[in-house]
């Protein structure tokens, strides 16, 4: 029993715990806070997963060509917008199904890039690490959150970015009242489905723009399989918030610090896990917490259903 | 307003367009291939090869094809009631890994090994959607989205059951077992395979015609598929007219599982990878299955021309490496064919309508 707490505590007090943690709840950040802005709105992308591998994919090419980490970021950022235009002309401007849409999306550029892949030379690198001065003495949280390297401070940026886009714009009032009742808004002379393409655009903007942090600031090196499940697991951070900016966060935090859990276990605790059943623990957990708390909140009503004039 | 001219005059616009589309995905991949340095007319001769004309190939395809058909109608009937489940290449996978607890245990088989084994297959593909069911209506976790964590967790437990001998692991007497895949199953419990002009065709081919038939005949003439659509159209009067939301939404659901499931047993009874269950046996028979249903608009009928596409595409695919091409164009050309069908509809659609309000615009 006293070993067993012995290794809780090891676990709590752990900095490369926390580190990791940080990095890993940064990207589903990015995915999550996006897909809110576009959940918002009424509609899910399911091609969130492929707008985060876009913007790894361009920037790991931007880098290599122009080794200029600024310019990768931008690159990755318009490859996501590029992938979320699909999805936004061909479900709330064609009407195509939006789920069906998604998953092809997600198949498609899986294999674009796999393709693609063995045609360019890649080769990339982290960007610098910078500490905070003074944030980054805070123990513990300091040197996770503040001893990063530098684009994964974009994550500061991106969240009260959209919340006050979202909520202190005219444009995300529209937004908001496209994802309730798309009919009143459509009276009120909002056209619907250009605001869905426009919180889609956004969504893919930030997603992009994910991608390309997580290449740039914290894996380094070019992966298809980098992105796997990241972006439904920030689907499933969004619906664990309640369609709350607080909430998607939060869900975030906690799946990242579970994806932690399953990279730095077997070193604190010292005893090898099976290796599937620690991969699968992410989702695992991300099924469990939805089981606990899914029911308690409101959804946006008009969530997933197309709007076509004259048809309810 | 439909008079008969504009009928015909929208059918032929809907035709051009599918043909516009198609061609015009092709034409993408083509210039993939060709900047990536190969050549297209190759691949396109490799993958007809593939697909159809070498010997035995045919067979493959439609080999390839069945549970591709199986699963496309299962997806149906969940669709039909509203339901977006998209977690098939799972339950296909846990299907499989349930029907070799039974093919591969219990030694020497007998044929009714074959039969409690596709039955415990389709149990747990159920089971496996039954979870999404359950989330869904106690606790409102949405369905397309456990479906999908699913399918992540459906591999990973399945890997799991690989590598425990007293769950699947082969054991081999005096060998490292480090091959992380299940025994063969039984000789008794392995489907027949027709051997037709030199191509051998598993008896699943048949089986998947009369299931996707079944499943249309009884979406279209049955109170059961009636009821269904009602669901799916609108739950509301469906509950007014006494069609449970949550008995009848389970129940497409637990069904759309279970013919994955079905899917999924049938393919290790007729010799999917040598007859092994490993973690990644489903070899994406499940998406495809999914994108075969959403393609064919949830209609069993047409989804039968669309998985045999679907089936050649993948057969012909493993031609490409020997063409000097990726053998991944294939997920290329089969993203692009997918988003291609999808358009025409959606187009037809949106100019349908602005016609009729250019019509009302001018009678006002």
């Amino acid at each position: 029993m006293l070993a067993f707490l012995g290794s809780f505590g090891d676990i709590l007090a752990n900095g490369p715990l926390y580190q990791s943690t940080f990095r890993l709840a940064a990207i589903l950040v990015f995915a999550a806070v996006g897909e809110w802005v576009a959940e918002r709105a009424g509609t899910i992308n399911l091609s969130v997963e492929a707008m985060l591998l876009g913007g790894h994919f361009a920037s790991a090419i931007a880098y290599t060509q122009t080794s200029n980490f600024a310019f990768s970021l931008l690159v990755g950022a318009i490859a996501g917008v590029f992938v979320s235009s699909l999805q936004a002309y061909l479900s709330h401007y064609l009407n195509a199904d939006q789920f069906g849409i998604g998953l092809t999306l997600n198949i498609l550029l899986l294999g674009l890039v796999a393709f693609l892949e063995p045609n360019f030379d890649l080769s990339t690198k982290l960007a610098g690490e910078t500490k905070i001065p003074l944030l980054y003495d805070i123990p513990i949280l300091g040197p996770a959150m503040f001893g990063q390297r530098w684009p994964m401070y974009l994550v500061y940026a991106v969240i009260p970015l959209s919340w006050w886009l979202l909520m202190r714009t005219t444009w995300g009032l529209e937004v908001r009242a496209v994802g309730e009742d798309p009919q009143a808004a459509d009276v009120t002379g909002i056209h619907v489905n250009a605001r869905r393409r426009h919180a889609i655009l956004y969504t893919g903007l930030i997603a992009g723009l994910g991608g390309a942090v997580y290449l740039l600031g914290q894996v380094g090196r070019f992966e298809s399989g980098n992105i796997g499940g990241k972006g439904i697991i920030a689907i499933a951070a969004v619906i664990f918030g309640g369609w709350t900016l607080r909430g998607a966060v939060a869900g975030c935090i906690l799946f990242g610090y579970v994806d932690a859990l399953r990279l730095n276990l077997p070193n604190i605790v010292g005893h090898d896990f099976n290796a599937q059943l620690l991969a699968a623990l992410p989702f695992l957990a991300t099924i469990v917490v939805m089981l606990i708390f899914a029911k308690h909140t409101r959804q946006p009503v008009s969530l997933a259903r197309p709007f076509i004039r004259g048809l309810k | 307003m439909s008079t008969t001219p504009t009928a015909k005059r929208d059918r032929v616009e809907l035709i051009a367009l599918y043909v516009v589309s198609i061609v015009a995905a092709f034409v993408i991949a083509a210039i993939l291939v060709n900047t990536s340095g190969g050549s297209w007319s190759k691949a396109v001769e490799a993958m007809i090869n593939g697909a159809f004309k070498n010997p035995g190939r045919w067979g493959e395809t439609l080999r390839r094809a069945a549970p591709l058909l199986i699963v496309a109608a299962g997806s149906a009937i969940a669709a039909k009631a509203g339901i977006i489940n998209i977690g098939q290449e799972g339950q296909v996978l846990i299907g499989a890994t349930g029907a070799a607890f039974i093919m591969t245990k219990i030694h020497p088989g007998s044929p009714l090994m074959l039969i409690l084994g596709v039955l415990l297959g389709m149990l747990a593909g159920a089971a496996w959607a039954g979870i999404s069911a359950l989330l869904y209506y106690w606790r409102r976790v949405p369905v397309v989205l456990s479906t999908l964590l699913l399918v992540y967790l459906s591999s990973q437990i399945t890997g799991y059951t690989m590598t425990r001998k007293f769950l699947l692991l082969e054991v081999i007497e005096g060998s490292p077992t480090k091959i992380q895949n299940s025994a063969k199953t039984a000789v008794n419990s392995r489907l027949g395979i027709m051997h037709i002009f030199g191509n051998n065709v598993p008896l699943t081919v048949p089986i998947a015609i009369i299931f996707a038939v079944g499943v249309a005949y009884m979406l279209a003439h049955s109170v059961w598929g009636f009821r269904l659509k009602m669901l799916g159209l609108n739950p509301r009067t469906a509950q007014r007219a006494g069609v449970s939301h949550v008995r009848f939404g389970t129940m497409a659901l637990l069904t759309s599982g279970a013919a994955a499931g079905l899917a999924g047993s049938l393919m290790l009874a007729t010799g999917e990878s040598n007859y092994r269950a490993s973690s990644g046996f489903a070899a994406s028979v499940g998406w495809d299955g999914l994108l075969v249903a959403l393609v064919a608009r949830n209609n069993p009928y047409a989804s039968i021309p669309v998985a045999l596409a679907f089936a050649s595409l993948h057969t012909g695919s493993n031609f490409l490496a020997a063409a000097g091409v990726e053998s991944v164009l294939v997920d290329v050309i089969r993203g692009l064919l997918v988003l291609a069908l999808f358009i025409p509809p959606a187009v037809s659609e949106l100019r349908k309508k602005r016609r009729v309000l250019a019509l009302m615009t001018e009678r006002a």
